[in-house]
């Protein structure tokens, strides 16, 4: 093989990478600003209405277009909605759910303009109120709450185990700016669910974990070549430890980001071929967060560690 | 071991170990009488879909009691109760809303795999029932006497026994066998011991239905019982058992009939061919890759994912012995394809540094052997981190009797978020079977396909093809 292998020094890189995170995040920061963040009624609380309709296309009696309940519901109630349809067995009615998401209950008033206008656009499906059931706050905030411990709950062990397998070369510090760069990654794809207007749902809390066990697992790698070159090159300074380590695994970093954005690439392309949207709010920030796993381990958490470990070793000298 | 060359079956052995457990995973084994299939290894059509893949049942539950006697907290525990009991049938997918103004609880959660029917009656018949354990004096059920209740039990588990009953009675058959607490381990020894001297009997009840009834000869003072019942099968013992570890509601709840409905797939019919399509082009994708710049360790590499993809399957299909099926929800579908990025990393790890061990001059056994041993402890370092996140999942969102999940339980209170439980699953089970396939069974194959002279060309194991 002829091909030179070309080498690159990420220690330099850390401030271009961390302006472009900024940047991701102030755009975010300002679309959330503007419009908001579409939260699921799981981490919000809200009210889940339902209505019975007949419907029979044999004679001419049209279904329920679920989109167009959506606007309506948004211009009758200024909240976002979630709409269903479904059978039930015992007559032939049908079942339409719409799921307001918002912080307190719908009052009736607001309730009976829904129903008086949705009546009134489908008179011929025959449109029913047939029950309505709130969704406390308190409930959805445990909920969010338990994901929030979760996910603070697998720094912790995170860091510990970080700690305890990388002792020789301080795993501790090491841990902890893993961690930031998780943070970095967490965002990422907390703000693409922002600018890609998807709702945050208990999906996302699936996404978050992932990433953070994915870009973890880059460090490891990282890491893991930092302690063996560190045996076997003891002379060398942490940031040439460092950016040997990092040239030695950029291609594994790269391989392994590709197949696997390229997996979830597959799922986001055929979801979105059959407009199934409960995918999109799982794959997307998905792929985001996963690209930036791949950036962050690359440029972001070891040559931070490098500059933490430098002021340290400065410290010890003074 | 070192330097020992490996034997040229062993790629043969592993490689018909994967495929068998491959085409039984997905397709099963069974055998026909007439019409009706026998399933004796339960395949990927066995697999329970989550309510987004294919659709389920949505029933209202209430309380048979006046509005002003149930409290909140009540409210709170019955849906606790319930949760856990669609947890132990397998059920993680599901949705549950406590409604405390109606004092009412939603549940939505998928058809059972084997349910053709598609009758949401027989899908909700059990869930509300109160599943009150009783012990009582004498052979029938007595409300007034009751001993003590199976709140007092701290474990239930089912198990099959042949034994010399006590009585002298041969007893063979399923049993539950139920660890009582101090309180009841007392009682049950005060009332025992009295019983022993006249030769009378205890009744063991489920909701006022004597289940077993047995004479008690001896005085039992260990704060074990059994319910017996020659009418037991490993299934409805093990439902019991569930049941009893589950915990009684504080009120029976009924379902309001006017309301079971049926709820169609979120997704759209279709959703279920549309995630085998994604799945199929991605894992053929995925592979090719490997192939196109491993070479020969790709082919490895692929053979061992094949292997890992059949191992979630059977996980979740309740292939294995002893193991119940699984609901498999988008997320959980998911959870799988990251095990599998998990398991490409593994691969690719061992792969590059084995590639650049032989460029610098290594003989092909020689990079193979250090490579594989060089790359272990990153790849355990990092299957472990994924590990330790699929654990704090399934312990945050599951009632898995995990000991992370009580903890959590104890902070927060019992509240499950079913889809994400099942992604922590399929990412724990895909965890353990990278382990093994792309671990040691990669490395097995590699080191063994190796020894063909016809497949030791350099440009196989990434050198320069004329060589």
């Amino acid at each position: 093989m002829t091909k030179k292998n070309f080498t690159i020094d990420f220690n330099k890189g850390l401030k271009k990478v961390l302006i472009g995170y900024a940047a991701v995040i102030l755009v975010g920061v300002v679309i959330a600003c503007l419009f908001g963040v579409k939260l699921d009624i799981n981490f919000k609380g809200g009210t889940v209405i339902s209505y019975n309709y007949h419907y029979d296309d044999a004679n001419g009696v049209a279904d329920i277009d679920t989109e167009a309940v959506k606007t309506m519901v948004t211009e009758k109630l200024s909240a976002d909605a979630t709409v269903t349809k479904s059978s039930a067995i015992a007559t032939d009615a049908y079942t339409l759910t719409v799921s307001l998401v918002k912080n307190e209950s719908v009052d009736t008033a607001a309730m009976e303009s829904l129903t008086e206008a949705l009546q009134e656009k489908y008179a011929d499906n025959k449109v029913t109120l047939y029950s309505s059931t709130s969704v406390s706050p308190s409930l959805a905030g445990v909920f969010f709450l338990k994901s929030l411990a979760a996910v603070l709950l697998t720094g912790i062990l995170v860091v510990i185990y970080v700690g305890i397998r990388f002792r020789k070369i301080g795993g501790i510090t090491a841990g902890l700016t893993s961690l930031a760069a998780l943070m970095l990654d967490v965002l990422v794809s907390f703000f693409t669910c922002v600018i890609f207007r998807l709702q945050v749902d208990s999906n996302y809390i699936a996404v978050v974990l992932t990433i953070l066990g994915y870009s973890l697992n880059d460090t490891i790698v990282v890491y893991d070549s930092v302690r063996e070159f560190k045996r076997l090159e003891p002379q060398l300074t942490t940031a040439q430890l460092v950016n040997k380590s990092l040239n030695r695994v950029k291609v594994r970093n790269l391989v392994t980001t590709t197949t696997t954005v390229l997996a979830v690439g597959t799922i986001i392309v055929v979801a979105e071929l059959y407009g199934l949207a409960s995918l999109r709010t799982f794959a997307i920030p998905m792929a985001f967060g996963l690209l930036s796993g791949c950036v962050s381990s690359l440029f972001v958490s070891a040559p931070l560690w490098v500059l933490w470990r430098n002021k340290l070793d400065a410290k010890k000298t003074a | 071991m070192k330097n020992k060359r490996a034997s040229k079956v062993t790629f043969f052995v592993i490689l018909a170990l994967i495929l068998l457990l491959t085409y039984t995973a997905f397709f099963g084994v069974q055998d026909y009488y007439g019409d009706i299939r026998n399933v004796k290894i339960k395949s990927a059509a066995d697999i329970r879909w989550g309510i987004d893949i294919r659709g389920g049942v949505e029933a209202v539950f209430a309380p048979d009691l006046l509005q002003s006697d149930i409290s909140d907290e009540d409210m709170e525990a019955a849906q606790a109760i319930i949760d856990t009991r669609l947890v132990n049938q397998g059920i993680t997918d599901y949705e549950i809303y406590t409604d405390k103004e109606n004092n009412q609880i939603v549940v939505r959660f998928p058809w059972a795999a084997d349910d053709d029917s598609f009758d949401p009656a027989q899908a909700v018949a059990g869930l509300g029932e109160t599943a009150e354990l009783t012990f009582c004096k004498g052979s029938t059920y007595d409300a007034n006497a009751v001993l003590f209740t199976g709140k007092h039990v701290s474990k239930a588990t089912a198990s099959y026994v042949s034994t010399q009953m006590k009585d002298g009675s041969e007893y063979s058959g399923y049993v539950v066998n139920l660890e009582l607490d101090e309180t009841a381990a007392d009682i049950f020894a005060k009332t025992t011991t009295e019983l022993a001297s006249s030769n009378g009997s205890i009744a063991i009840s489920m909701d006022g239905n004597v289940l077993s009834a047995p004479t008690v000869n001896d005085p039992i003072t260990d704060g074990h019982a059994m319910i017996t019942n020659p009418g037991f099968t490993a299934e409805t013992a093990q439902d019991l058992a569930n049941k009893i570890n589950a915990g009684a509601l504080p009120f029976s709840l009924t379902v309001d009939d006017s309301k079971l409905s049926i709820v169609s797939a979120t997704l759209g019919a279709n959703a279920l061919n549309v995630m085998v399509i994604a799945g199929a082009i991605a894992f053929g994708m995925v592979c090719l890759l490997m192939i196109l710049r491993y070479r020969l360790h790709g082919v490895v590499a692929s053979i061992a994912l094949l292997g890992q993809l059949a191992g979630s399957v059977a996980a979740i299909s309740g292939y294995f012995p002893g193991t119940s099926g699984f609901t498999l929800t988008v997320p959980g579908i998911a959870g799988i394809i990251l095990s599998i990025g998990v398991g490409v990393d593994c691969n690719v790890i061992a792969a590059e540094r084995i590639r650049d061990e032989f460029k610098n001059g290594k003989t092909i056994d020689g990079a193979i052997s250090s490579g594989f041993s060089n790359s272990l402890s990153a790849i355990i370092d990092g299957n472990v981190t994924i590990v330790i996140v699929a654990l704090v999942l399934m312990g945050s969102f599951g009632t898995s009797g995990l000991l992370i999940n009580k903890l959590f339980s104890l902070i927060f209170g019992a509240s499950i978020a079913g889809s994400i439980y099942s992604f922590g699953y399929t990412l724990l089970v895909g965890v353990i079977f990278n382990l093994i396939m792309g671990v040691l069974f990669s490395k097995w194959m590699y080191k063994s396909i190796s020894q063909f002279k016809c497949l030791r060309k350099p440009w196989l194991y990434g050198g320069v093809k004329n060589d």
